[in-house]
């Protein structure tokens, strides 16, 4: 099985430093605060390279790679994945 | 405020008979001893039953606390924490149950913490909340007298912050941090209060659990409605003539409810339902649904903490959203960005709109910034202060666009209706 990953940022680590989105525009974009607004799809094998960049850059170390399913992320019901 | 026996759709399950605290003698006369029940029985019975969680988030018991038997098989050691924040300004339903039947919220407590194997129970409430407090000690002592086999309750203090009853931040706070949420995962079920597998459940949300236990999934079921069996208690307010907690099978409707608090002297315009997380629905949209989660989803609703604020055209709902939003702005843990930089900017341009002050391009500046904080805080204050502010500008459209023009109104000069507390200093 193939297992589908995502880019997520941790918001109490982010402090809006902005590198990933200048790394992964095509993914991240950056709300007027400067904070990155993380797009949720799955990536692909060529996204995930520059995803990959993108979380090696870091300063904060606020970015990583996901599996999308993972089952403590949908303990809630109300969670929008 | 009076309640009824005989009205229609009324049932009193957790409702106190009389005024008074019922000490361990009289809750044992009423409904018997607590019976000790297999872990497998009573989650069976919990998930048959159907029982939701009544702190605000609806989520199935059973499975809850399944979910900790499960991780717990593996570690050994559970906690299981009662939360009795109740840091929703304008709940009072949790106090009011301690205040009154201590020892029935203590024996959900102590079903849960047998049925997940915790060897700590804790019941958490807030510093404001002195009176929970000194009521929970009475009773813990009443029951260490009566008994040597009880398991040790403990009871915890926390900051009246907004965010300070969520989860997380109640498991930290439990755990000796600051009493902030923090990112999930892990879930509390996976790692909770000093990294152990920990049930969190409020405190209505127990004493519901104790009375299954004693009469099980099928009485249980005999109010309220498949999707949204038993009771929920409610706390009415506003612009009803007897305002206060009452108690309601989730087939009764909000007109009956409020019908049940006196009723309403002025034709009402909008209901706040679920408090500073929930969303402002017309009157007339909402006034024939029943408590039911499914009939509220239907106008975009939720029960959330069951508080319904009731306000007639006499009342500025702009004003009154102005003044919360700024309080849930200020009620921010401060850590993450969309939150702490985010709302403050948004209470800020929603206030200039209230008092006229601000540009024709405002009200499309908050709907943007609204949807863009959603769902990137680690816990989930933006996303319920944008919900709030949502509905505020969908139900009072007119009202806002007069604001926009105008300035206040000739009722912004109301006395406020819905509480806003000063906020505390710290969050030890």
């Amino acid at each position: 099985m193939v297992v589908r990953v995502r880019l997520r940022v941790d918001p109490i680590k982010c402090k809006a430093h902005g590198m990933c989105g200048e790394l992964f525009p095509e993914r991240i974009r950056m709300d007027d605060w400067g904070y990155p607004i993380i797009d949720p799809r799955a990536l692909s094998d060529d996204a995930l390279e520059h995803a990959r960049r993108a979380v090696a850059e870091c300063p904060r170390s606020a970015l990583r790679v996901d599996p999308i399913d993972d089952p403590g992320a949908r303990a809630r019901p109300d969670d929008p994945d | 405020m009076s309640v009824s026996t005989e009205a229609e759709g009324t049932h009193r399950r957790l409702l106190p008979e009389r005024a008074v605290p019922e000490d361990l003698d009289a809750h044992l006369g009423g409904l018997g001893p607590r019976p000790i029940l297999e872990s497998s029985a009573i989650i069976e019975a919990l998930e048959q039953s159907g029982l939701r969680g009544r702190g605000g988030a609806d989520f199935p018991t059973g499975v809850k606390w399944r979910a900790v038997v499960e991780h717990t098989r593996r570690g050994g050691e559970a906690v299981v924490v009662a939360n009795a924040a109740e840091c929703e300004p304008a709940s009072f339903k949790d106090r009011f149950l301690i205040a009154h039947r201590p020892h029935l919220v203590l024996d959900g407590l102590e079903h849960a913490a047998e049925a997940v194997g915790a060897r700590r129970a804790v019941i958490y409430t807030t510093r404001s909340h002195s009176d929970v407090e000194a009521a929970l000690r009475v009773a813990i002592r009443e029951r260490r007298r009566r008994s040597d086999t009880e398991r040790f309750i403990d009871v915890q203090v926390g900051p009246n912050r907004y965010v300070a009853g969520e989860e997380t931040a109640l498991i930290a706070r439990v755990s000796g941090h600051l009493a902030k949420p923090r990112v999930v995962p892990p879930r509390p079920f996976q790692r909770g209060v000093d990294q152990l597998p920990t049930l969190v459940q409020n405190v209505e949300t127990l004493a519901h659990a104790a009375l299954v236990a004693r009469f099980g999934a099928a009485w249980f079921r005999s109010a309220g409605t498949q999707r949204s069996p038993g009771t929920a208690l409610l706390t009415v307010s506003g612009a009803v003539r007897s305002p206060g907690v009452t108690e309601a099978a989730c087939d009764t409707t909000i007109g009956a409810i409020v019908d049940r608090a006196g009723g309403v002297e002025a034709e009402p315009a909008a209901v706040l339902l679920g408090g500073y997380f929930g969303r402002w629905v017309a009157a007339d949209r909402i006034w024939n649904k029943t408590i039911d989660a499914d009939a509220l989803r239907s106008v975009g609703a939720s029960l959330g903490t069951g508080v319904l604020v009731i306000v007639n055209a006499t009342t500025c709902g702009i004003t009154e959203t102005d003044r919360v939003l700024t309080f849930l702005a200020t009620q921010t843990a401060g850590q993450c960005g969309p939150c702490h930089v985010g709302l403050p900017a948004i209470a800020e341009t929603f206030h200039k709109v209230a008092v006229g002050r601000a540009r024709p391009a405002a009200l499309e500046l908050l709907t943007r910034w609204s949807n863009d904080v959603r769902g990137r805080g680690a816990c989930r204050h933006p996303d319920g202060a944008m919900l709030f502010l949502a509905s505020a500008m969908e139900v009072f459209a007119a009202d806002l666009r007069h604001h926009l023009k105008h300035g206040a109104c000739r009722f912004s000069s109301q006395p406020p209706l819905l509480p806003v507390p000063a906020t505390e200093a710290g969050w030890w």
